[in-house]
């Protein structure tokens, strides 16, 4: 445990402590920004009836943060380590390779969850501004913060799983952005057709992120999704120790 | 050959039919040695040879393909976490965290070897001191000059007292100064514990070590101290000497001692003359020679008997082998 949460920090502190973390706090909140400006102006234009966090998965601004800036965390934790070596004096200290996982992932999701962190302000910025303010709910800010972290932990498991498989931080991080675009729009193409009889339709409205994430702007919190999120993740971090594990016979 | 039979009982390392493949290659071999405790053992060889990959088994990073491999005489297929426990690795090119500072590296590093409280404190100081590195463990990694940067590397090796310390090519890229304050470095850490050192460059392990191991593909070509594994290379050593004589008297001499089998002589500079002599049959020519110059009054200024070099046996070791192969 104190190992592992001792490699946690020292995650968290190479994001934070270099200029790196900043810009990629500061890309995030651009983007968000301009999100904001749409609700902004959804809010003052036209009559709004549903919680405003509704207006979340159909921003294309928000699926951007997501899908470019996930990959930009988490290229480093292995390729970087892999490619001074240092993951080598890492491994033959006494720590567990899950140890090291557990301590990438969870160190990228606290990072990933500060870059979302200014949004908490959002409501205050909203009721300055917006002449409407029935159309936020406690509840939907809370479920949306929760489904934010869930697509969080996915992302992120995904690209600790591809950094582990190289050594360069370019390849890590077109890998990751080729997982989470392909899972993207797999539920996008699900978001836009109308559902059809038979598997195929069913199995795509389950992996769909935008479907997902409707519910959880909405104020749903489903659990067949928390589920969906907890085990994808998990599988992404057993594959990432198991390719870290193929030193061993590779 | 090899000396793996005469497993000591205080040997620290044990190695048996250790084989590793690499996506199809054999890295190494069918490899079995021991390493008596307290030695300052040197790995040898070419690049490729499987010095690191050996030194990464033993240092619990990989796991061997088949063998066993026990250190401190713990298995390391084993219990590869107690093993890291009890061994002390710095890696090829020594990886460090440049973006961390000395101390706050040390002291991270401490942490993850399961090292904490005052313990923590009095091994940080001790090993800061040690290696001198107290007037910059507030300084960052990256911009330490590379033989500071050994030295962190080196002081984190040692930070938990472990009982062998495996160098994977420790003084590689340092300027001659730093690599002769490195290899201070690694003869003081050799005097209460083992050390394992690798390298390719011959004369490096000649003056740390006190066993050699010589790779070659994969596999140990020979092991023993440099005066053994000079017997292994055959040939008479010959004596240089350098005499203040004439020309003439000097190819009599030599042309009428019994022991010469070959000589070569050649006018340096002024009188002298340098005078290479092989002895008929291993004898050590030098007493003779000395005698000879004090009984005629020849001034002397140089006496040496030739060693076998290293880079000898390597090429003699390598070449008997190509030849069993053929």
């Amino acid at each position: 445990m104190s190992i592992w949460w001792l490699l946690t920090r020292r995650e968290l502190a190479t994001q934070l402590f270099s200029l790196r973390g900043y810009v990629i706090i500061a890309g995030v909140q651009f983007l968000l920004g301009l999100g904001l400006m749409v609700v902004i102006d959804a809010l003052n234009n036209r009559p709004f009836d549903m919680p405003i966090t509704e207006k979340f998965p159909q921003m294309e601004f928000f699926w951007l943060v997501l899908l470019l800036v996930s990959p930009l965390i988490t290229m480093r934790s292995f390729a970087q380590e892999r490619n001074t070596g240092t993951l080598e004096t890492l491994l033959t200290t006494p720590v567990r390779d899950w140890q090291v996982v557990m301590a990438k992932f969870v160190g990228a999701l606290l990072f990933f969850m500060i870059t979302w962190l200014p949004i908490v302000g959002y409501p205050l910025v909203l009721r300055q501004y917006s002449a409407d303010w029935a159309g936020l709910s406690w509840g939907s800010m809370f479920s949306t913060f929760l489904g934010i972290s869930m697509l969080g932990m996915l992302f992120m498991s995904m690209g600790c799983f591809a950094s582990s498989i190289t050594r360069s931080q370019i390849v890590a991080a077109m890998t990751s952005a080729g997982l989470g675009v392909g899972l993207f729009l797999v539920g996008y193409f699900a978001w836009n057709e109308q559902p059809q009889p038979g598997w195929s339709s069913a199995l795509l409205r389950q992996i769909s992120l935008m479907d997902h994430m409707r519910d959880f702007a909405g104020g749903i919190v489903d659990t067949r999704h928390v589920i969906f999120y907890v085990s994808a993740s998990g599988m992404f971090l057993y594959l990432t120790q198991k390719v870290l594990g193929t030193r061993h016979w590779r | 050959m090899l000396n793996d039979e005469s497993t000591h009982n205080d040997a620290v390392i044990e190695v048996d039919g250790l084989t590793k493949n690499y996506g199809g290659r054999t890295a190494i071999a069918d490899l079995s040695f021991s390493v008596p405790r307290g030695h300052i053992v040197g790995f040898l060889g070419p690049n490729g040879a499987g010095k690191s990959t050996t030194m990464r088994i033993l240092a619990g990073f990989l796991a061997a393909t088949s063998g066993t491999v026990r250190v401190a005489g713990i298995d390391v297929a084993d219990s590869s976490l107690e093993v890291r426990r009890r061994v002390g690795f710095m890696p090829e090119n020594n990886p460090l965290h440049l973006d961390m500072r000395v101390k706050e590296y040390v002291r991270f590093r401490g942490k993850l070897k399961g090292i904490t409280g005052r313990r923590l404190k009095e091994r940080m100081d001790t090993v800061l001191g040690q290696f001198e590195l107290e007037r910059v463990s507030n300084r960052i990694i990256g911009q330490l000059s590379k033989g500071y940067r050994q030295r962190v590397g080196l002081a984190d090796a040692i930070l938990h007292e472990p009982e062998v310390l495996i160098l994977d090519e420790p003084t590689i890229g340092l300027d001659p100064h730093q690599t002769r304050t490195v290899r201070q470095l690694i003869k003081s850490l050799g005097k209460d514990r083992t050390v394992v050192i690798s390298s390719h460059i011959l004369p490096e392990v000649e003056v740390t070590c006190t066993q050699l191991f010589i790779f070659h593909e994969g596999q140990i070509l020979a092991s023993g101290t440099l005066p053994e594994l000079s017997k292994e290379c055959p040939g008479d050593i010959s004596v240089v000497t350098e005499i203040a004589a004439g020309m003439e008297e000097l190819r009599s001499v030599c042309e009428h001692l019994a022991e010469v089998r070959e000589y070569h002589l050649a006018q340096v500079d002024g009188a002298f003359i340098r005078c290479s002599l092989t002895p008929r049959s291993g004898e050590d020519l030098r007493p003779k020679l000395s005698a000879l110059a004090a009984e005629r009054h020849w001034p002397m200024r140089e006496l040496t008997q030739q060693r076998h070099t290293l880079e000898d046996i390597f090429v003699h070791l390598v070449n008997r082998r190509k030849e069993g192969d053929a």
